[in-house]
């Protein structure tokens, strides 16, 4: 790991790990977030989703104070947990603890067992635990975390195989995950799409409250990924003994496959190939078509981006797809940073080594390391979540918002990443940053460029 | 009907024949989807306009990412306050403590950026660990001469308010620390705005005000306020409290040790607002004060009233609600919303304590319902149930308004219109008109309207 400047984190390019489990459990269909835990944490981690998604985000918190800091929270938790199926009438609870009961030393499987024991009345709802202190990693940690916990705990026998596709996407938009089910469909494929929050955290308008949104992953279907012919997982930041794919794949004896985020041609041909290996068939012409076009606007746009220079920064698998997308139509990422640890080993899993040459990369640095380094490396554009528009602006260098969050625009939960059709979107509107400044800093103002 | 748990039925009140008084003050219940946050989150707010301060967040990370910039505290010069430091603690700083990282983190910081102070914010697992804060602040402030003040805002020690206090306990250490520093002024009249936070410039407004009158502000507590300012702040000859809960602790140590009188006062609404304004110049009871107030507040209403009636014509009879953080605030907006013809049906708040409450039954009309810590179903139930147009509360409120298909208004602390003084009053009876005469609600109109 390279050194850190400063000892401390001067805003952080991450958050924490409840966030990323709590985001995992709203995309289950039915389920109910729950941190066992102190109130604030549950309260700024809803503020937060609530600014991004713009949609009511519950989450239940057993709110420990101080008696239960010293005589232990499993009183609260269950209280909690009864409170909340009185009131929620969930299909799952999704528990996560956070910093403090991990610090107090709680241990949640086994609060979670006497519960279920204790009480017939409230075994039948399915509780779902992860372990989430802060202190051990990001968002993304928690995140997958537990994704894992969720197929550990739900998926049990082991049936016939079917003809089911398991996919993990990982944290992505929810117009990602929309997309992707659109081709899985198109694909003809049966498939379990783990998470699930197109619905949940982008969902319709409603008249009336509802306890929990509607959509999400179906329990039912969660609990047959053990027979599926082929697990997909993206995210090549995952270490193989946390992630939920890689156990699918041992303990039930399915083909793993491991790809990055379908970014740029390379990764989506990639991932199309995998889908079409899965099938047995060749991708449905409408994708061809998406690809052909993306091709032909590659071509048409390429003398505006030649050279030009981004900083990429945010989560490690979209920094590295992102990357590697810049660098097909001559964008040099001339940085790529992320709060998290591995993003090295996360780019040269899919960046030639040419071009890895001329990135440098910040793993485990924040938003005003970025800055000073960015001041140096004089970038052309920003891309990456709103939390980087202080610096664009302060350097007055544009900033193409994307990933998570976007606190300061409208539409960050429908903005397209994925696919052919993700990557045309990313690039039209990365070439119009660059077309624009020349329009704008022309004297002529011309009207055709 | 809104589903109210059993436990929280004394935390609800209809204005009815023969109702009790409201249970409040209370631990938010174990599973309930409170819309609190937490000690850190009261300690945040109060101190964290103070713009050439440094304020450094031991802990894990979360607390500071979601803290970062949220809040729309301006400042006229420095902006310290901006970035979000913070410890970072990671797994081994949990078990072996952060005391030495958080001396680290001081140096460097206070180095770097040359604070006039600095203030140290515990979060939940500090005392669980057992770091030392104080002495590590003590050894910094030695060092680097300049205050460094610990924060004791353990999130699960309490409630916001608890913040508030510990806020306010560093506040007033910083003034004791430095009493012996002189002070200079001319204008005999000297106040301290005392808990308005210059949300989008509404302290400067204030102090606009009050220059009018020929007052001198010597600070706001803490609106865009200097260190120097504060360590100043004792000489003043009376404190001006606005928003009960937060620095009330503050003006009534101060009153105790220096003998500064307070008066509690609320910027929101005409009423409120005049009544500040000549409570102040009563209180100096100076003739040319007098007649300068009168002057100011009669030329403001006379710009003001006229369009407020054209608004008040629109809205004349339609209803709210109104569910904020303090109690205090709740109060002005009642008023408030009278002002423009409107009735408020449910009014509650976060914290509010028996005396706010007792207070708000005076101001609410028959049938309202108050409530105290309430959650999303309860409160999207007794909007359903009361009619209600309008939801006047925090970004958490902001989706359960809109899913159910009625306006909302931001009055917490990120909003970014000012909302305070006349011109707040012109701007909040705007908002308000253009909220509920948007051409959207003909599509998603509630079936109850
Ligand atoms: S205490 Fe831990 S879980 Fe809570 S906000 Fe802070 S980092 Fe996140
Ligand atoms: S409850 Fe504790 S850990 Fe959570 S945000 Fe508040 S201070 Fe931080």
């Amino acid at each position: 790991m390279e050194k850190k400047t400063f000892v401390s984190t001067r805003n952080a390019c991450k958050l924490c790990a409840p966030f990323g489990s709590t985001l995992v459990f709203k995309g289950i269909e039915g389920a109910l977030p729950f941190i066992h835990g102190s109130q604030g944490c549950a309260t700024y981690i809803r503020r937060y989703m609530i600014s991004h998604f713009r949609e009511p985000v519950d989450i239940a918190s057993s709110s420990l104070g101080e008696s239960a800091t010293i005589f232990g929270g499993r009183k609260n938790l269950s209280a909690g947990l009864k409170n909340v199926m009185k009131q929620y009438n969930p299909k799952m609870i999704g528990i996560a603890t956070n910093c403090l009961s991990e610090t107090i030393g709680e241990n949640i499987e086994q609060y979670i067992k006497e519960f279920q024991s204790n009480d017939k009345a409230y075994s039948k709802i399915p509780l779902v635990g992860v372990s989430a202190p802060s202190y051990k990693g990001t968002h993304q940690t928690g995140f997958h975390e537990a994704v894992r916990s969720v197929v550990k705990t739900l998926v049990k026998r082991k049936g016939e195989r079917k003809k089911l596709l398991s996919i993990l996407p990982g944290f992505v938009s929810c117009e990602d995950l929309r997309h992707l089910k659109e081709i899985l469909e198109d694909f003809g494929l049966d498939y379990t799409l783990l998470p699930d929050y197109s619905e949940t955290l982008d969902g319709v308008f409603w008249n009336e409250y509802r306890k929990i949104p509607e959509g999400g992953t179906p329990i039912r279907r969660i609990k047959e990924m053990g027979m599926s012919k082929a697990v997909i997982e993206l995210g090549k930041s995952l270490l193989k003994s946390e992630s939920a794919g890689s156990w699918l794949s041992k303990e039930f004896d399915i083909p793993y496959y491991n790809l990055p985020l379908p970014i740029g041609i390379q990764e989506s041909d990639r991932f199309f190939k995998t889908l079409e290996k899965v099938k047995g068939f060749p991708m449905p012409e409408k994708y061809k078509k998406e690809r052909g076009r993306l091709l032909d606007a590659y071509i048409d746009g390429h003398k505006y981006l030649f050279g030009k220079k981004a900083v990429i920064y945010g989560d490690e698998d979209f920094v590295a797809s992102m990357a590697s997308f810049v660098s097909e139509i001559g964008v040099i990422p001339v940085l790529c940073a992320s709060g998290e640890d591995r993003l090295k080993e996360t780019l040269k899993t899919l960046i030639d080594p040419k071009i890895m040459d001329q990135i440098e990369v910040l793993p485990s640095s924040d938003f005003m390391e970025i800055a000073e380094k960015a001041e140096v490396l004089k970038p052309d554009v920003f891309i990456g979540s709103s939390k980087g528009y202080f610096m664009a602006r302060k350097m007055k260098v544009p900033l193409m918002r994307a990933g998570f969050p976007i606190h300061d625009r409208m539409g960050g939960q429908r903005m397209l990443h994925l696919g052919y059709k993700g990557t045309q979107m990313l690039f039209d509107r990365l070439v119009n940053i660059f077309i624009e400044v020349k329009q704008e800093t022309s004297p002529v103002g011309y009207s055709y460029i | 009907m809104a589903v109210v748990l059993e436990e929280r039925k004394d935390q609800v009140l209809r204005l009815e024949n023969g109702a009790k008084d409201i249970v409040c003050e209370k631990e938010s219940l174990a599973g309930s989807v409170s819309q609190r946050a937490c000690v850190f989150c009261g300690s945040r707010v109060v101190l964290y306009p103070i713009a050439d301060a440094l304020h450094l967040i031991h802990g894990p990370i979360g607390c500071a990412a979601y803290t970062w910039d949220i809040r729309g505290a301006l400042s006229s010069g420095p902006e310290l306050h901006r970035i979000s430091f913070s410890t970072d603690l990671t797994e081994t700083d949990v078990i072996y403590g952060g005391e030495k990282k958080l001396y680290q983190a001081l140096s460097e910081l206070i180095d770097e950026y040359k604070p006039k102070a600095a203030f140290v914010y515990s979060t939940c697992i500090i005392g669980i660990i057992g770091d030392d804060v104080q002495s590590v602040c003590k050894k910094a402030a030695k060092e680097k001469n300049i205050p460094v003040l610990p924060v004791h805002s353990e999130g699960f020690k309490g409630i916001k308010k608890d913040g508030y206090k510990a806020a306010c306990d560093a506040l007033y250490r910083l003034m004791d620390e430095n009493k012996d520093e002189e002070y200079l002024e001319d204008n005999p009249f000297t106040i301290n705005i005392m808990g308005d936070f210059n949300l989008a410039g509404e302290t400067w407004m204030i102090k606009e005000y009050y220059q009018k009158m020929g007052i001198k502000v010597i600070t706001a507590l803490t609106g865009d306020s200097r260190v120097d300012e504060i360590k100043k702040c004792r000489h003043a000859k009376l404190n001006i409290v606005q928003c009960s809960g937060s620095m009330m602790s503050l003006a009534k140590k101060m009153k105790e040790v220096y003998g500064i009188p307070y008066i509690k006062v609320s910027y929101f609404g005409i009423e409120d607002v005049s009544d500040a304004l000549y409570q102040v110049a009563l209180f100096f009871n100076d003739k040319t004060v007098l007649e300068k107030t009168q002057e100011l507040v009669r030329s403001e209403i006379e710009r003001i009233y006229p369009k407020i009636l054209e608004y008040r014509k629109a809205l004349e009879g339609k209803k709210a609600a109104v569910y904020v953080g303090g109690a205090f605030k709740a109060f002005s907006l009642i008023k408030a919303l009278k002002t423009i013809g409107m009735k408020t049906e449910i009014v509650g708040s976060q914290t509010g304590n028996q005396e706010d409450y007792k207070l708000l039954r005076e101001v609410s009309g028959e049938g309202t319902i108050i409530v105290d810590d309430t959650n999303p179903l309860e409160l999207s139930g007794f909007i359903r149930e009361k009619k209600v147009q309008i939801l006047i509360g925090g970004v958490k409120e902001r989706p359960i308004a809109y899913k159910m298909g009625i306006g909302f208004c931001d009055h917490n602390h990120e909003r970014k219109t000012a909302l305070a003084g006349f011109q707040g009053m012109l701007n909040f009876a705007y908002e308000v008109y253009s909220t509920v005469e948007s051409p959207v609600w003909k599509w998603t109109q509630p079936d109850y309207l």
